[in-house]
């Protein structure tokens, strides 16, 4: 066949374009949807808490992820600076993703527990109060805003849509979950610990008064990387 | 004269199509101003109703305008006016994004100019530079550019006489909307595709009716053969359809809030988010701009495209690889191996295409290397192909699984999309943008060729300082990392390491002024020449007739 069919009939050019510039993303991109070794099947991972939901949507707001990976690389230097290496199952509902590409700061997947509430208000607040020679920007604001949670439900309800697998009893008390996670001695203690196993309960901003998106953020941290135990989880039980 | 009756009378129908809906948009534009969940719907609700408003009034005016015969266009002959409008709407965007650049780079050198304030902060004003200088100047550019192009080498006027503008001001809108969405915080977090998403659903109509009209252009052509620069272009303007619509799938929280959750989740949306990524680069910043190389090197060289061959093999193995390339962003991820490995061996094939386009862009210039001594223009263009022969050899070589371990999250990345994005999209563009001011606004050259020989060096000086401290810092910071002590520990901590980026970090930011300056000295003398003056010392005498 000769070239010149292409160059004198538009359409036939606009579909051997289409037919040649979807070959590559079909057969890279389709398989993780069905190839059921893609996400290692693990305990410990569920969904975000509605606080912890909403500190996410901040980090995602401020472009946190211009300067911080989340996604720790099976790299021996990594996973002595910063923990065991990411697996798939430990974002598998991040919609969107937040694995970065770029390490101004350092790695945050599992930043969660390494450093205490109190560090992580002064380095919002003040970064380099805590780190000298720090170049991240400051967010003092985030302190002093009230964070807007009214009607977190429909944050649950567009991620369940999405596949986050909530239930309709986390849904239903997702603003009173939202509360609950920041008061270890409310009414709702129980009933919030049994929706989300294992979440860290306390006042994240040492401002019991009011509700801030610094609370949020904080809650959001503090979490990274925890949900999986490395000390029962083995690798080779995914090996094929 | 009864078709010119008749088509006068489509016209008359489409304005009136035209204005209605935007008068529809308009009412639905107030309701969100008013109704919308968050104060960034509200805002962008103000926003689209003034636009729409002004959309109806600019309908009846070129309606008006065209009675009274005042109108500039020649409805016989192309249509320039949209793309006199791109050109300038390319040089505004270009200064923008160029400065937003300059400012991010000194908030790293001094992280004082952040001032903690959100719409000022790091996070919010990077996606602002990337958008700025990548959809609002190479958009411009690549819009403007093809209008032209696809008009000349098709010999037909512009498909529409609304539809060219609405593609023009539909895609200034949706630039707006994302520039000012990110600075209140509104963003998907997709790199490259961070407009939230009823800005991509804008950006989708006015990127389907863009390909009716390039198409439509080449339906009416009176020329036998679609030129090879409109493949390119054509590849670019489907295929980025493409990558936009799957890469964007999310599902709004409610239809008056400007927060939505993306379809796909961690790896799977890893995987898709630099398939579309990485072909923003291949499709966007690639082959639209090999569009522009395929006419505006020819044409400014006064030569013939070097090998007809070339340009074909070239064309369907650079689109075929490219889409395979996006993995490469993903080595030692979660992402399964077996995609990490396909990544990385399609995007080493992928030197070989781009190779060719460069040979085929150089080569052009035999029997024409002089111009390169006289025409500053030609300079910058044929400097642009050898940055895009170096970052298209810099890039497979970064592919490799080996070279990534230490240049990923490194600033070494930083610097070789600036090679490409300075050195490639940057000069081509300037170069595109120097022959079109004179053809267009119909003068006989530029104003002064000795300020676009200041463009070139001033830019490229930037370029070098850009690129060299950015690889000595990336290098610099992942051998930092992976560096191990006598004892068996880590060496630096990680604060360390960014301590060591200041002296980088100004001689990056000096680059970058630099190249800011020298857009500015093209901004200026691309004005002067618009306007039809001529630096005096650059006069050609006038030619005397002897006595």
């Amino acid at each position: 066949m000769k070239h010149e069919v292409f160059e004198k009939n538009s359409i036939l050019l606009l579909i051997g374009v289409l037919i040649v510039v979807s070959i590559g993303g079909i057969v890279e991109i389709a398989p993780l949807f069905y190839l059921e070794n893609t996400v290692e099947k693990v305990e410990g991972v569920r969904p975000y808490t509605p606080l912890e939901l909403k500190g996410r949507n901040i980090y995602v707001r401020e472009g946190c992820y211009t300067c911080h990976s989340q996604m720790i690389r099976s790299l021996r230097d990594e996973v002595e600076r910063y923990g065991h290496y990411s697996l798939a199952a430990e974002s598998m509902y991040d919609h969107p993703f937040q694995w970065g590409s770029k390490r101004t700061g350092p790695d945050l997947a599992r930043v969660g527990g390494k450093y205490s509430d109190e560090w992580h208000r002064e380095h919002m607040i003040d970064p380099r109060s805590v780190v000298p020679e720090s170049i991240m920007p400051g967010y003092p604001f985030l302190a002093q805003t009230e964070l807007d949670y009214k009607d977190v439900a429909r944050d649950l309800m567009a991620n369940r849509a999405v596949g986050v697998p909530y239930t309709d009893d986390q849904i239903a008390n997702a603003a009173a979950d939202l509360e609950a996670q920041l008061d270890p001695f409310s009414d709702n203690y129980d009933a919030f610990l049994e929706r989300y196993p294992g979440a860290n309960v306390r006042d994240f901003d040492g401002n019991p008064d009011m509700i801030s998106e610094l609370d949020a953020l904080i809650a959001y941290l503090q979490m990274l990387g925890s949900l999986v135990d490395f000390d029962v989880y083995k690798a080779e039980d995914f090996y094929r | 004269m009864i078709s010119a009756q008749r088509s006068d009378y489509a016209v008359a129908v489409a304005e009136l199509a035209t204005a209605a809906a935007l008068v529809l948009a308009t009412v639905l534009s107030i309701f969100l101003a008013a109704g919308g969940d968050d104060p960034v719907m509200r805002f962008h609700g103000y926003i689209m109703a003034a636009a729409a408003g002004l959309g109806v009034f600019a309908v009846f005016n070129k309606r008006f305008n065209r009675r009274e015969g005042v109108s500039r266009d020649d409805p016989a002959g192309y249509n320039d006016e949209v793309i006199r409008a791109g050109v300038i709407a390319s040089m505004f965007w270009g200064i923008a994004g160029f400065a937003a650049g300059l400012y991010i780079a000194l908030e790293l050198a001094f992280p004082g100019l952040n001032f903690d304030l959100p719409w000022l902060n790091f996070g919010r004003l990077r996606p602002l530079h990337t958008s700025a200088v990548i959809f609002a100047f190479g958009g411009n550019v690549l819009i403007a550019t093809s209008f032209y192009v696809v008009q000349r080498t098709c010999k037909a006027r512009l498909a529409g006489e609304i539809a060219p503008w609405f593609v023009f001001w539909g895609y200034q809108l949706f630039l707006v909307l994302a520039a000012t969405g990110y600075l209140l915080g509104a963003t998907q977090s997709k790199e490259y595709a961070e407009p939230e998403w009823y800005a991509d659903l804008w950006l989708t109509i006015v990127w389907v009716v863009y390909l009716l009209v390039f198409l439509g252009t080449i339906w009416r052509r009176r020329e036998s053969h679609i030129f090879v620069a409109n493949w390119f272009y054509l590849a670019f303007i489907v295929t980025i359809a493409m990558l936009h619509i799957v890469n964007n799938l999310a599902v709004p929280v409610s239809l008056t809030s400007s927060k939505s959750y993306v379809l796909f989740a961690g790896v799977q949306d890893a995987m898709t988010q630099w398939w579309y990524g990485h072909n923003a680069v291949g499709f966007f910043l690639t082959a639209g701009f090999l569009g522009i190389m395929y006419y505006f090197v020819p044409k400014r060289a006064e030569r013939p495209i070097y090998s007809y061959r070339l340009s074909i093999i070239h064309f369907w193995a650079l689109i075929f690889l490219y889409i395979w390339a996006g993995p490469h962003h993903l080595h030692y991820t979660a992402l399964p191996d077996w995609a990490q490995t396909l990544g990385m061996t399609f995007s080493i094939m992928l030197w070989m295409p781009s190779w060719g386009g460069m040979i085929n862009g150089l080569m052009t210039l035999s029997g024409a290397w002089d111009k390169l001594r006289t025409d500053p223009v030609v300079r910058m263009l044929v400097v642009s192909v050898a940055f895009y022969g170096m970052s298209t050899f810099e890039g497979p070589l970064m592919s490799i699984k080996a070279v990534n371990s230490l240049s990923h999250y490194t600033d070494w990345t930083i610097g070789h999309v600036h090679s490409g994005a300075l050195g490639w999209v940057g000069f081509v563009s300037f170069g595109a943008l120097y022959c079109l001011v004179p053809w267009l606004w119909k003068r006989e050259g530029l104003y002064s060729l000795k300020l676009v020989g200041w463009h070139f060096w001033i830019s490229t000086l930037g370029i070098l300082l850009y690129i060299t401290a950015m690889w000595v810092s990336g290098i610099m910071q992942g051998l930092m990392w992976r560096a191990y002590d006598s004892f068996g520990f880590l060496e630096y901590s990680f604060v360390e390491s960014v301590e060591a980026m200041h002296p980088f970090y100004l001689v990056r930011a000096l680059g970058g002024a630099l190249y800011v300056a020298g857009a500015l000295i093209m901004a200026y003398n691309l004005w002067r020449t618009a306007r039809g003056d001529v630096r005096a010392s650059e006069m050609t005498p006038a030619v005397v007739p002897a006595q």
